[in-house]
């Protein structure tokens, strides 16, 4: 492909497609993510947003076209692949473990080791323990200690840990994918302020949720999708609530 | 870190002496072994006065260290494999086809070691078998290792001929496994082999990267792929270690009766299941420990010791074991609730 994506975008995504078994689930979609820009991806139940954002992930390889990554090409087999390119997503269902303590939840994967043979080895948890207190406070989150099991958190503060996660491990971009769902008036508010923070930390953000309002109170932008197309990509202040309602 | 979500249960005046010892008891009521570690010394106590004093002494105890190993071996796989989110039912034959195939290739005039490489590779087999079916055609492993637990023991029978191999133990370092060893000759060296083992792979669990995998993947599979885990690759190393654990306990029991029997370790995978069940393993995964598997193993060992010895009709081992498993479900379920629900600082 001679189209290499926009020269000041971090992700591209070119004619991407995706099927599953039968259902076309991504017709084509190509886009562009700016650096430390707040992207709000906004559309219908079955639009395609998770899938497109699964494609991003790693977790899914797209059937037809392409995804370029700070100007290259990449082919992501896994979603190993897309954390080492500094992509981080939280996922729509809760990304943790319950039945595992915060401390090892942030760290699953990505364990540091004492030492190690072959990738396996002694886990560092004081080291663990300290940086993920660490983590945790620097997203602002006040939580008990790091030994307190995921499944005792409420559904904000588990995003809290995801985001601390993600954060933690220095993403570039970083990708929410309904991440207010179910969560208080408050936590959402702290989600959206947090969001809305990213730029400045220097973090791209895709921001995914049908709450039309959520995505005009934290992003730079926003793309609506339909059945598997993208319909509508503007600024958030070349447009409005309505006409983004208006093509959905 | 600050307290900022602390609910009812609490009052902040409290003081600190008192707070530290309601921190105690959560963490201790988290701990998935304790209810079967609490009834274990109750039922040791209860033996001991049923049977006038003899369950403690020297000679049932040697009896019961002598014993514990082949069933605890097995439940330690097992617990394993459950905390990873999988199950397997072909222990009990893996654990007679195990040593047939070792005294059939040794009757074929193979070597002690080099047959026995083979009976544990043939076990790894199994275990790989079982891992990669499930995984690559989505089935429950409850089903594949179902289909496994009569195949394997009719290779058993098979490859025994119709009756059992003669052992010649003169050729076998069996001292190595089965020698009475320690204070007196208290425990056999299989004893010692299970505490290798048990320590070995409960550090595996609690202490390594690994461990963290197995516990995230069978915890909540979605989360667990989604952070990049091979967690096919760390199943499939479950399924393996739960066999060859499975097919070395049969060896061990081999070594001790002197041969190897086709009906060997029947029925003895869901002694194992409920020894996992009874230590505090979820069957839902990633709950549960090995500490609790050896629990729940030993906890079958003492009742069915115990029962013979308080002179109790032999045939309610089973509805004890049955009403024990069902019990610590219960007991466990309820001990987490009551836990998480006392919000003090942990
Ligand atoms: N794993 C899957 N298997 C089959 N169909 C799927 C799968 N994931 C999504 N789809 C289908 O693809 C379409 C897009 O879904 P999705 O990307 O989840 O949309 P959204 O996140 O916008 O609600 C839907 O029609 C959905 O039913
Ligand atoms: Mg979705």
């Amino acid at each position: 492909m001679l189209d290499a994506g926009a020269p000041d975008a971090i992700i591209s995504v070119r004619n991407l497609h995706k099927w599953y078994s039968g259902v076309h689930a991504l017709k084509g979609v190509s886009l562009d993510f700016r650096r430390n820009e707040a992207v709000g991806l906004v559309g219908d139940n079955g639009a395609g947003k998770s899938t497109l954002i699964n494609i991003l992930a790693g977790l899914h390889q797209p059937d037809e076209g392409e995804v370029i990554v700070e100007g290259s090409r990449v082919a992501m087999r896994g979603p190993r692949d897309a954390m080492d390119l500094g992509i981080e997503t939280i996922y729509q269902y809760n990304s943790m473990v319950p039945s595992m303590s915060i401390a090892r939840n942030i760290f699953i994967g990505r364990e540091p080791v004492l030492f190690s043979i072959g990738g396996f080895g002694i886990l560092d948890e004081k080291r663990m323990r300290r940086e993920s207190v660490q983590a945790i406070a620097d997203v602002d989150l006040h939580l008990r200690s790091p030994d307190a099991l995921v499944g005792e958190l409420s559904g904000g503060q588990r995003q809290g840990v995801a985001i601390a996660r993600a954060m933690h491990f220095r993403s570039k971009v970083m990708i929410l994918d309904e991440p207010t769902n179910h969560l208080s008036v408050k936590e959402t508010a702290k989600v959206i302020g947090f969001v809305r923070g990213l730029a400045a930390q220097g973090v791209t953000a895709i921001f995914i949720s049908h709450n039309m309002h959520h995505v005009f109170a934290c992003c730079d932008r926003v793309v609506a999708m339909a059945l598997g197309e993208v319909v509508l990509d503007r600024r958030i202040d070349e447009t409005s609530i309505d006409e983004v309602h208006a093509v959905l | 870190m600050s307290v900022t979500e602390q609910q009812s249960g609490e009052a902040p005046g409290r003081p600190a002496r008192r707070r530290g010892r309601w921190r105690l008891v959560k963490i201790a009521m988290e701990k998935p072994e304790l209810a079967a570690l609490v009834l274990l010394f109750l039922l040791i106590g209860a033996f001991q006065v049923l049977s006038n004093g003899v369950f403690l002494n020297f000679n049932n105890l040697r009896g019961l260290f002598g014993l514990l190993p082949e069933v605890a071996l097995v439940a330690i796989g097992v617990t394993l494999l459950m905390i990873c989110g999988e199950f397997d039912l072909s222990v009990g034959s893996v654990f007679a086809l195990m040593p047939m195939t070792m005294a059939v290739l040794m009757v074929d005039g193979w070597p002690f070691w080099v047959a026995i490489g083979a009976g544990l590779g043939l076990c790894a087999l199994i275990g790989l078998t079982n891992g990669l079916i499930t995984i690559r055609f989505g089935i429950p492993s409850f089903i594949v290792t179902l289909g496994m637990l009569f195949m394997a023991r009719s290779l058993t029978v098979v490859i025994s001929g119709g009756f059992p191999p003669r052992l010649r133990m003169d050729e076998i370092p069996a001292w190595l496994f089965v020698d009475f060893v320690g204070p007196g000759g208290l425990f056999r060296m299989s004893f010692l082999w299970f505490l290798a083992v048990a320590i070995l792979v409960s550090l595996l669990l609690s202490r390594t990267n690994f461990g963290n995998w197995v516990r995230a993947t069978g915890g909540f599979l979605p989360a667990a792929q989604a952070t990049g885990i091979p967690t096919a690759r760390v199943k499939i190393a479950c399924f393996v270690l739960c066999s060859m654990l499975a097919g070395f306990a049969g060896m061990i029991q081999t070594l001790r009766i002197g041969s190897a029997l086709p009906s060997m370790g029947e029925g003895l995978e869901l002694q194992a299941v409920a020894a996992a069940v009874i230590g505090g393993t979820a069957l839902t995964g990633g709950i549960g420990s090995i500490l609790g598997g050896v629990i729940g193993a030993t906890l079958i060992r003492v009742i069915d010791n115990g029962m013979v010895l308080s002179q109790i009709d032999s045939n309610w081992f089973k509805f004890a074991v049955g009403g024990l498993t069902i019990g610590a479900v219960v007991a466990n379920a309820w001990m987490r609730k009551r836990a998480r629900a006392m919000k003090v600082e942990t």
